[in-house]
Formats: structure tokens, sequence, C-alpha cells
């Protein structure tokens, strides 16, 4: 027993440690599902002492995000940054036309994978097919409220769109939490969110889960409210909608970094998704478990991104 | 009344030894952080969080939300004594708190700032306590025609109520509604104003240019007037403390007033920010002698004060209950709030009630605290005033640069900041209001979201604002208060026509 802990600490003694703070970057605001995801980390680090050194989280949300993209790629060949990535990685270099390029940063591992769900408002239609028809009938085009313009939601909306052959006006709001109100209070028809930031107002029984974007159904089946789990939500091909889209959560360091400084990092955030707090978050935000580093991981994102492009040039999204 | 059985309960869960220390703890550590420039509620919460990972959840959130109180009370004290608002309320506390401060009157001034915060925040736990259910369904009935009926009446109370002349209010507005565009576009997704900038991706952040317009612009003033801060020594004893307040009685109109549109604009998402301006502007409009505002009256700390703490202090409400931050800090407190597992929602007060109760308990007792902590310090803030400009002077400096960079950890804000020092020194040379500047750049951006989101919803048909009798009565109230002025001389005139009818003398119109 304490040969196989002396074994276990060994690596960490003989490579790279940091010796300044490190910083977890978050690309949104305060409560978003990433700064949820990163004080989870941090907690999980800290009480479980992972690391000698303080984590620190630091919010750069501005410009939907932009700001830690440029931050990460102007902190070259610090190790004591660590940026939480989402599909933005891919998205805003090409709608915004912002000068980024992930494959200028270090990848350090994939972490999990977020669902998109369809939510109508508890009062509204039942299924996907009611719901299809009551907006093909309606006078006036259903709103559907994401996150932000000419991102995941975005996209998820035109090509439900395309699917159905019902038309939304779309309304960009500065969060999930906003968009989960406003569908709340009746002021939208639909939204596209993640299974965390409808959770609430789910429970409180005040918006449906109609289907979720997969190609199977979540896995968790503890029940979340009285009578329902997440892998009681129809995917949304069951549902005759067939749509997918999946959202990564990844950890990326900056460019020119050492391969010791990537190995610490790669075997600190394995550390983290083995601890009860990382495994508790999954479950609670209903996100899929995946740990890629490596090579897997580059070929993972390559495909990814080519999907994610793909997406937007059919969506006509992309700056020219 | 079971809301009072519930809080005697979060009474219980608050009165233990461990919990009051805390308590002290955070609100020494709160005013600490509220007298610095720029550092503020927001950043001090978020460098203290950690520190309450290893407590229980209601021992954290007490902790935290004492270091918002005290942030609150000490905002203040740079305000008044030194022109320089910490959060985006503090900024109509310096109009008649710095002139007072220069008169002599700095103890006064900071009496009737703290024992206002005291009463504000009263109010608003009181609304808390005995509401809550209701006010969240109330706030659910704002979407994006509600928002911006709400952030027109802030406009155009200002332009229709202020007190200097009404086109140097719109050019100042019109600037700071240019800037707030610069930054990342949320409805088309596209940037703008930033002239392939990085540094302008993030926008011009609101708090960087107060700190640049009101701090190192006034420094600017006081280094080409006299080199000296023109403030008096000021000395606190109990018998100004008193002093003030057997005067409170005399304002209760204002203070009722304030702290009810404090609750209004608290409770109303993102509304937290207008309100002090609100709260000062309609004092000066119901005096009797508005002219006398801007020059060092107390009353002129009295209302924006309440109605800053009466909003800060509502706007934890829809945290709590919806899930959405009415402030910086109260965003800080809600990303602590997840990991502790707590899920701000319909069901938190459901779920969590020794929490919840708790917290709400923690107000009364954090500002009663806070009161007394407060006034028996302010001899000390209060010298701050005696010490040479010479000394003085490069501590503000530093400490304004020190807040700049911090909020965004960037150097740029620290030029960007400079520069704005410069454009404040111009716009107070040449008389341009700083203030609608300062409430176009915070409200701006969220004014424009709302209004484009409205058209995208109704399909550009603008009966949306008055659509329903919330957002009817809020667009017409608005309209009403920007073209004020000419009302009431319209009233005035009608007034006086019918007053000559009755003395049966026929007088020529005579226009002013």
């Amino acid at each position: 027993m304490t040969l196989a802990a002396a074994l276990w600490v060994a690596p960490a003694v003989a490579g790279w440690e940091p010796t300044k703070p490190v910083e977890i970057v978050v690309a949104a605001g305060a409560g978003g599902a990433s700064d949820q995801m990163a004080r989870m980390m941090q907690a999980a680090i800290q009480k479980n002492n992972l690391m000698k050194q303080p984590v620190v989280v630091s919010l750069k949300g501005g410009a939907s995000g932009a700001e830690a993209l440029m931050y990460m790629k102007s902190s070259e060949g610090d190790p004591n940054k660590v940026l939480i990535a989402y599909s933005l990685i891919y998205m805003l270099p090409l709608s915004a036309k912002i000068p980024f390029n992930w494959r200028e940063l270090t990848p350090v591992s994939v972490i999990a994978l977020d669902q998109f769900v369809l939510w109508d408002n508890s009062a509204g239609p039942k299924t996907v097919k009611e719901f299809v028809e009551a907006a093909k009938a309606a006078s006036s085009p259903f709103k559907m409220g994401g996150t932000g313009s000419k991102r995941e939601d975005h996209v998820l909306t035109v090509f439900l769109e395309q699917k159905t052959g019902v038309k939304f006006s779309y309304l960009p709001y500065k969060s999930g939490g906003e968009a989960a109100t406003q569908l709340v209070g009746n002021h939208t028809e639909s939204n596209v969110n993640n299974p965390s930031e409808n959770l609430e107002v789910w429970r409180a029984g005040q918006v449906r889960p109609l289907c979720v974007f997969d190609k199977e159904r979540i896995s968790y089946t503890a029940k979340v409210t009285d009578t329902q789990s997440w892998a009681d939500i129809p995917t949304c091909k069951e549902e005759g909608v067939d749509v997918q889209y999946l959202m990564l959560r990844a950890m990326f360091l900056p460019g020119k970094v050492t391969p010791e400084q990537q190995a610490f990092y790669v075997e600190l955030f394995h550390k983290v998704t083995q601890t009860a707090e990382y495994k508790d978050y999954m479950e609670k935000q209903a996100l899929k478990p995946i740990f890629l580093t490596g090579k897997d991981m580059v070929q993972f994102l390559e495909e990814d991104d080519a999907q994610n492009k793909s997406l937007m040039m059919e969506a006509g999204f992309v700056a020219k | 009344m079971e809301a009072f059985g519930l809080l005697l309960h979060g009474f219980a869960v608050l009165l233990t030894w461990k919990t009051l220390v805390l308590m002290m703890v955070g609100l020494v550590l709160g005013i600490f952080v509220g007298v610095l420039p720029g550092l503020g509620g927001p950043n001090g919460v978020a460098i203290l969080l950690p520190l309450t990972f290893t407590m229980d959840p209601t021992s954290a959130i007490v902790m935290l939300s004492c270091i918002y109180w005290g942030a609150l009370f000490g905002g203040a004290i740079t305000s008044i004594l030194f022109n320089i608002p910490g959060e985006a309320w503090s900024v109509a506390t310096t109009f008649d708190g710095y002139p007072m401060a220069q008169q002599g009157r700095a103890a006064e001034a900071l009496t009737a700032a703290f024992t206002s915060s005291f009463i504000g925040s009263l109010v608003a736990v009181l609304l808390i306590t005995f509401l809550a259910p209701m006010i969240s369904s109330f706030a659910l009935k704002f979407g994006p025609p509600e928002f911006f009926a709400v952030y027109l009446l802030t406009f155009c109370s200002f332009v229709g109520l202020g007190r200097e002349a009404r086109h140097k209010t719109v050019i100042s507005m019109s600037l700071g509604l240019l800037l707030a565009g610069v930054g990342m576009d949320t409805v088309s997704g596209q940037l703008r104003m930033t002239f392939g900038s990085a540094e302008l991706l993030r926008g011009i952040n609101f708090l960087v240019a107060v700190i640049g317009l009101f701090g190192i612009s006034e420094i600017l003033l006081t280094m080409e007037e006299r080199l000296a801060l023109r403030g008096h020594a000021a000395s606190i004893s109990l018998r100004v403390v008193l002093g003030v307040w057997k005067d409170l009685p005399k304002y209760w109109m204002t203070l009722l007033r304030s702290s009810f549109i404090g609750c209004w604009l608290g409770i109303t998402p993102g509304g937290a920010i207008a309100a002090s301006f609100m709260g000062y502007n309609l004092a000066k409009r119901f005096a009797k002698d508005p002219e006398s505002f801007g020059k060092g009256r107390i009353e002129g700390v009295f209302a924006p004060e309440t109605a800053a703490h009466a909003s800060g202090t509502s706007a934890l409400l829809p945290m709590l209950a919806l899930g959405i931050p009415g402030s910086g800090t109260a965003a800080i407190l809600l990303g602590g709030l997840m990991v502790w597992g707590l899920n701000p929602g319909p069901l938190l007060f459901v779920e969590h009630k020794d929490f919840v109760w708790g917290l709400i308990a923690s107000m009364y007792l954090g500002n009663v605290v806070g009161l007394v902590l407060v006034l028996t310090t302010v001899p000390i803030f209060a010298s701050i005033l005696r010490v040479p400009f010479a000394a003085v002077a490069p501590m503000i400096v530093v400490s304004c640069a020190i807040g700049a960079y911090a909020i965004q950890n960037a150097m740029f804000d620290i030029w960007l900041m400079l520069g704005f020092g410069l454009v404040g020194y111009v716009f107070k040379k040449i008389g341009i209001p700083l203030a609608p500047f300062t409430l176009a750049l915070v409200l701006g951006n969220r004014a424009e979201d709302a209004f484009r989101l409205s058209m995208i919803g109704s399909g550009g048909d603008l009966k949306v604002f008055w659509s329903n009798g919330l957002v009817g009565s809020i667009t017409t109230l608005a309209i009403v208060l920007l073209f004020w002025p000419v009302i009431d001389g319209l009233l005035a005139r009608v007034g006086r026509t019918r007053r000559t009818r009755t003395a049966d003398a026929p007088t020529p119109p005579s226009r002013p």
C-alpha cells in the first residue's frame, strides 16, 4: 500500500511542477457552465491536494470569450495558465474573424462532452411532434432563445429549421441562464440549452425537455424531477428530427510550453477526473464523461473542427 | 407569518460564536476592500472565495455576504473624501458628498451615507423577508421590451430631471453610448469599433472609465488650483452622529422615496445601477430649492445612498430566486453558491431553507454590526484628509492604477484610465456632466441588446413597447420624464392663466 503510494508520487517529484499559482482561464462570464466547471476543479484540486500551488479562476468572458482566446495566444511559453475551452475555439475565428487558431495552443486533455436539449415551457406542447405542428401553425414565428449569435445554439436552431421546415425567430441572449428564465417567463417559446443551464427550472416544473441532440440517450438514470431522469428524455432522432450536436470541454496550455509541463497537466487533470467532486459534477450537470489526450485528442479536435466548420458554412455564419 | 417563523429559524442558525466571528472578519475585510478605489466588492469577494471552500455553505455565504456589506459601506468613504466612486452606484454619492467634504463637513456626510445605507438595506431586507415568493414571479415578467423600457426610463429621467443644461447631458450621454458599443456585439456576433486591436476586444470597462473620469481628473484639477485636498480636518464625535440622526425625520420623504425606487429597481433584473441616479434626481426634483443640490446638501447624500443600498440588497433576491445576478458582486456570490452545490433557482427556497434564511438573517445582523463598525472607524478615515496632498495624491494615483489593472488584469486598462482622466478634466472644464457619460457606458450595451431583441421578437413593430400594462406604463412614464421640463412649463402656464383669469386681469403672454 505504502509502496504503491510512493510509486504514484514518484513521477510527479521527478518532473516539472508549477512554481507560481495556476490560473484556470474561463472564456465565459461568472456563473456560466465554464465558470462552474473551473470552480469545481479549483475545489477538487485544493481539497484533494493534487498540486502544491494554489489555483485561481480568472474570468475572461469579454467579447463572447474572444478575450480568453487572445489572452492564451499572447501568453506563449507560460505554463501557469490553463484554458477551459469549448466549441468557441472553432466558431469565433470563423464568425467574428478573430485571429486565433487552436493549433497554436498546447492541447492537454478533453475532459467532458456537453449535451444540448430542446426545451419548451411546461405549459407548451408536450412532444416534438406537437411542438413542430404548433410552430408551423403559429401566426408569428416561434421565438427560440439561445446564448450569443452565430454560436452553438444559433447553429442548432438553423439545423432544426432545415430538418423540420419550421421558421424560428432566434433571440441571442448573453447567457444560458438568461435564456432559461426568459423561457420560464414565456418571453420565448423554446430554447436549446445545455442540461446544466436548465436544470433548476426543470426541477421546478417550469420547463419541459422535448429531446436531446445526440445519437443516444443521456446515461444518468437517477430521478432529477419527481417523475423523470435525464435518461428519460428521448433523442431527437427517436422523435423524427435527426439533428445531433455535442460540445467539447477541453483543457489547453498556451503555445510553446515544454513536454514536461504538458505532461504535468495531463497527469493533473487525469487525477481530477478520478475525484469524487468531478464525478458528482458530471452527473449533476448531465455531462458525458470522456478523457482524451495526446494523439487521440488532436484527432478528435481535427474532426470536431471540420464538423463545426461545415455546420457554420451551411448556416451561412462564416464572415467574409 | 410563516416568513417570521422561518426568519427566527435563520437567526437560530446564525447565532453561534463561529458565525459571529466570521461575520466580523468579513465586515472588516469588506470595508478595507471598499476603501481602496477600484478594488471594490466584486474583486474582494472573488479573492476571498477560495478561503471559504472548507467551510460549510452557510458560514461561507455569511462571511462572503458580510464582505459585500462591508464593501458597500466602505465604497461611500472614497466617494465622499476623494470624489472617487468605487462602485457604479457610488457615483451619485459624489455629487453632494464631495462638496460637503470640501466644506469641512466630511464627518457629517459620512454619517449620512452610512445611516442611509443602513436604512436602505433594512427596507430591502424587510421586503425580501416578506415578499420573496411574489417578487420572483414579478421578475419573470421581464422580457426584452420590459428591460428596454426600464433602461429608457433611466436615460429619460436623466435628461428630463438632470441639473445640467440639457444639450450637455445629451452630448455626454451620446458619447457614453458610442463607447459602450466597442467590442463584441451579442446580437450579431460581430466585433465593432475595435480597429483590429486585441485590447479593444473586451470593450471599455465601466469601472476603468469611472476611476479615470472621477479620480484622476480630480487629482489634475486639484493640482492646477492649489496643492491641497480641498477638505478640512474632519472630527467626528457622537455629537455629529446624533446631530445627523436627529435631523433624519425631516428627510423621511426622501428616504422613503429612495428606498422604494431602490427596491423596485433592485428586483428589476439589472436595474440596481440606475437606482442611485434616479433616487438623486427625484430628490432634487421634489426639493423646494433644486439649485442647492450639488453644492453640498445632505439630502444629496441620503437620496442616492439609500436607493443604492436598497437596490444592492434587493438585487440578491433575483439572484437567489432566479439565478440572475443584479450586480458584479452578486455574480461572484452566484459562482460561490454553485461551488457549494447550491443551485440558485425557484427550488433553493424550498430545499435549502437553512441556507436561505441564514443568509437573510445575516443581512439584518450584518447591517447592524456594519453600521456600528463604520461609525466607530470614521475618525480614522476622516483623518486621511489631514495628510498633506503631496503625500496622498501619489497614493491615490497608485491605488487607482492598481484598481484599474485588477479589474481585468490588463496593462492597457491603466492607459485607458489615464486617458479617461484627461477626458474627465476637459469635461469638467467645459461644464459637461460626467454622470450621463458613465450611465450610458454601463447601460448602453444592455439597452441596445434589449431593444434589438424586442425588435427581432416583434418583427420590427414598435408597438411592442405598449403591448401590455407593465411595459406600456414604464415606457409612457419614460416619455413623460423626457419631456418633463416642457410639461412642467405648460402646467405652470396653465396654472398661471387660471390664476390670472380669476383675478380678472388679462396679461400679455410672456415667455421667459
